[in-house]
């Protein structure tokens, strides 16, 4: 009733392909946009920028690339968290070689950098597979952070290791460092979430994706039908480098200001965005913005209700915060293991026949 | 659509939790951690901090008749949730003490664009002692190079003055944290001609085998750590297993509290750690705690920490920030204070020993005097040893000063690239 596609007749190839072919979906995306675009920098404060929105969009966009990857072409990664770091880095010695250079040229030229270290650490993906690839990939994440730790030039010989963003402008208006203001910032991080992940979802459904979906089914059947893997598998592999290096240099430069390698691309935030492309699902766009917002978002709004609203101490607080994650991953799992994008799927099914179900 | 309903709890809940403090209530943040592999050492420390606020609002009624606050948020010791623990909590917050180098580092420049001070005692970013590059932290009365000086300084008198062409490793969290003191060693070594290797362990340290292989196979004459958290139990226990002399391994301050040698037990007799203020709870000011807040049933956590090493630490910290702002309501003759108005209480704070005395700490920590240029205080530190029979850390030197000829140029070198990284021009310091 609320959310049918009858009636919604095509009558040229270009409206039949677009990104959105429903009518429902496409005005829900457009308004999202322009609410995102229009109304919340207007309203944003530093804390809904910093504990928020931009964790929210510099995560999505680490999934979006894992998830190209894995979710679209079936190459399992664990190195994500070291890629991230690649593109913080990248980002860093950028900033302070080229102080003059526009931040958003920085933040694509890092992820280029990344693209081009994620082909290096993809090419064993041509002869081994599956959990070998997944340990080959490992190795990566632990010798980029071993990289960054060791040699000082990356982080220009400072006394602690630590790398920190200058401030650096867009249009004349600071994006990273301490006065950036916090709309600047957000519509900086949204400008280029929006761009790639539309980007994102055109590769995907184009021939290059229809490549990496082959692979991901049956790469020998793919190999057969005559899709090259090498190519397949290396451009799923820069493709997805390139998008977690933006990440990581937005991370990096927009978000936290500073970064050690250890602490801020550790495995754990390998995982992390594992964990956000499996629970939001694998091979899908949405899927990595609802996994996203679940691993960002609920930790914090449980924080903001036990702490804030309830006034309960703040370690028992953090203890059952962990537990409660926890449970609920397990819960979506064992309810959908085909992730949130898939509770959405259905629930559209549902919606089409609503209120006549068969 | 689930990203609306997103929003929406999420606006409900934020509107519920910024609930702005009262007027008139002096707020200090606590960014504390009591979670995760670095919980139980910032657990002490949070607990001295509270405590020690809380004795001031039921003895005194708080600072100048204004009452405190001190709202907590878990930082877990982890740079992207000190941020947002920041955020949370900087409305009208008077001075931040995250207790972390890392969230230090995330914060030095917004709390300078957000005019809060920052006081990291005897952690974070050394170079900050230079007043006049960085105007809005703090970290007297000591800091890691002061440490690392005083540490040097220490196995010199027990080598009767000559370090030539001992081995000296130094164990280390490889973190921010942990490399701060390589320079200050690598230039004192130069100047007293040891040989130091480094010897990094990853966080959380809680595997250190390989680590201590190669310091089997080395035979330093002298070990130093850098370590935090559950690396310090870990690698004091790895030092017993290789029947290492522990009166010959000396940690910082970070690795000397009861919890990183009780789980080595009678072997890790003899275990040194450097001090910038006093051990156990000897000194007149426990008995107003235990009787204002630990048996009025208000002590944080579960009160059984009085006098533990990073306790007495935390009490430390929060009587230097009440001193300040008790200083600040004098300068600007106001019971409210604002960021600004205690990070000038912070920038003339002088702390004597009969304010000492008064207090009921008498000879626990130096004398303060505090500038606009000097930021840094006088960087003494002693050595304790651990009685493991007696379960007690006791003070086996005077406080001595660092070496000042080595690590003040230090820190302009490090100040100076900072201030050219960031186009910072320095201020003029009369």
């Amino acid at each position: 009733m609320f959310y049918r596609e009858s009636g919604d007749f095509k009558t040229n190839y270009a409206d039949d392909q677009q990104s959105f072919p429903i009518k429902l979906d496409r005005y829900a995306v457009w308004i999202l946009l322009a609410f995102a675009f229009f109304v919340v920098p207007f309203f944003i404060n530093d804390y809904w920028e910093k504990s928020v929105l931009v964790p929210f969009l510099v995560w999505s966009m680490a999934a979006l690339g894992l998830n190209i990857l894995t979710g679209y072409c079936g190459q399992v990664s664990l190195g994500t968290g070291g890629f991230m770091a690649v593109g913080a880095y990248s980002c860093y010695k950028l900033m302070v070689a080229f102080p003059g250079l526009n931040i958003f040229f920085v933040v694509i030229l890092a992820g280029l950098i990344t693209a081009v270290v994620g082909i290096a650490f993809g090419l064993p993906s041509l002869r081994i597979k599956g959990f070998y690839l997944a340990v080959a990939t490992l190795a990566s994440q632990f010798f980029l952070i071993w990289m960054f730790n060791k040699i000082p030039w990356f982080y220009n010989y400072s006394s602690s290791g630590m790398i920190t963003a200058p401030e650096r402008t867009m249009f004349g208006i600071a994006i990273s460092g301490p006065s950036a203001p916090s709309w600047a910032t957000y519509l900086f991080c949204l400008t280029l979430v929006t761009i790639f992940a539309f980007m994102a979802r055109n590769l995907t459904r184009g021939r290059i994706g229809r490549a990496w979906k082959s692979i991901h089914d049956m790469d020998i059947a793919a190999e057969i039908i005559g899709i090259p893997p090498l190519q397949a598998k290396l451009s799923a592999f820069a493709v997805s480098s390139f998008y977690i290096g933006m990440s990581g240099a937005m991370l990096f430069g927009v978000y936290l200001g500073s970064a050690e390698p250890g602490e801020a691309f550790g495995i754990d935030k390998s995982f992390l965005v594992l964990f956000m492309v499996i629970i939001g699902g694998l091979g899908s766009i949405l899927g990595s913005f609802l996994g996203a917002a679940f691993l960002i978002l609920v930790p914090v709004l449980m924080k903001n209700i036990m702490v804030g609203a309830f006034g309960w101490p703040a370690d028992l607080a953090a203890h059952l915060e962990l537990l409660f994650i926890g449970a609920l991953i397990m819960f979506f799992l064992v309810v959908e293991p085909h992730g949130l994008a898939q509770l959405w799927r259905m629930t559209k099914e549902k919606l089409r026949l609503w209120p006549f179900p068969h | 659509m689930k990203i609306k309903q997103f929003g929406a709890a999420l606006v409900a809940a934020t509107i519920l939790a910024t609930s702005v403090p009262v007027a008139a209530d002096l707020t200090f943040p606590m960014l504390s951690y009591r979670t995760g592999p670095y919980g139980p050492n910032g657990a002490e420390f949070a607990d001295g901090y509270a405590d020690y606020f809380t004795l001031l609002n039921e003895r005194d009624g708080g600072i100048g008749g204004a009452k405190i606050l001190t709202p907590e948020c878990e930082t877990a010791y982890n740079t992207a949730k000190g941020v947002e623990c920041y955020e949370s909590t900087k409305e009208g917050a008077l001075v931040y003490q995250p207790l972390s180098t890392g969230i230090t580092y995330q914060l030095i420049p917004k709390v300078t664009a957000d005019d809060i001070p920052m006081h990291t005692m005897g952690y974070g970013r050394t170079s900050a002692a230079n007043g006049k590059v960085f105007s809005h932290v703090f970290n007297y009365p000591a800091n890691y190079w002061d440490g690392a000086s005083v540490i040097i300084k220490h196995i010199s008198d027990e080598e009767k003055g000559d370090l030539k062409g001992k081995k000296i490793s130094l164990v280390y969290h490889n973190s921010a944290y942990g490399k701060e003191p390589i320079r200050t060693l690598e230039e004192l070594a130069k100047k007293h001609g040891y040989v130091l290797t480094l010897i990094p362990v990853d966080h959380p340290g809680q595997e250190q085998k390989s680590q201590w292989l190669q310091l089997r196979r080395d035979r330093p004459d002298y070990i130093i750590m850098y370590g935090w958290g559950v690396m310090n139990q870990v690698a004091i226990k790895e030092a017993t297993n290789i029947r290492f002399d522990m009166s010959k391994f000396i940690g910082i301050w970070w690795s000397g509290s009861e919890n990183d040698v009780l789980p080595a037990g009678d072997k890790a007799n003899g275990y040194k750690a450097v001090t910038f203020h006093g051990v156990g709870d000897n000194y007149p000011i426990f008995d107003e705690l235990k009787k204002f807040v630990k048996d009025a049933g208000k002590a944080a956590g579960d009160g059984s920490n009085l006098g533990t090493a990073l306790y007495n630490r935390g009490m430390y910290a929060a009587m230097l920030a009440a001193e300040a702002a008790a200083n600040a309501q004098k300068i600007h003759s106001t019971k409210d204070l604002t960021g600004a108005q205690m990070r000038d209480g912070m920038e003339s704070l002088k702390i004597d020993q009969d304010r000492m005395k008064a207090l009921g700490l008498e000879g626990f920590g130096p004398e303060i005097n505090v500038t606009c240029a000097n930021h840094g205080g006088p960087g003494l530190g002693a050595i304790q040893q651990w009685d493991a029979k007696a379960k007690k850390w006791s003070l086996i030197t005077d406080f001595v000063e660092s070496d000042r000829s080595v690590i003040d140029p230090l820190i302009a070198e490090d100040s100076a690239a900072y201030a050219k990284e960031n186009s910072i021009k320095e201020r003029d310091c009369k």
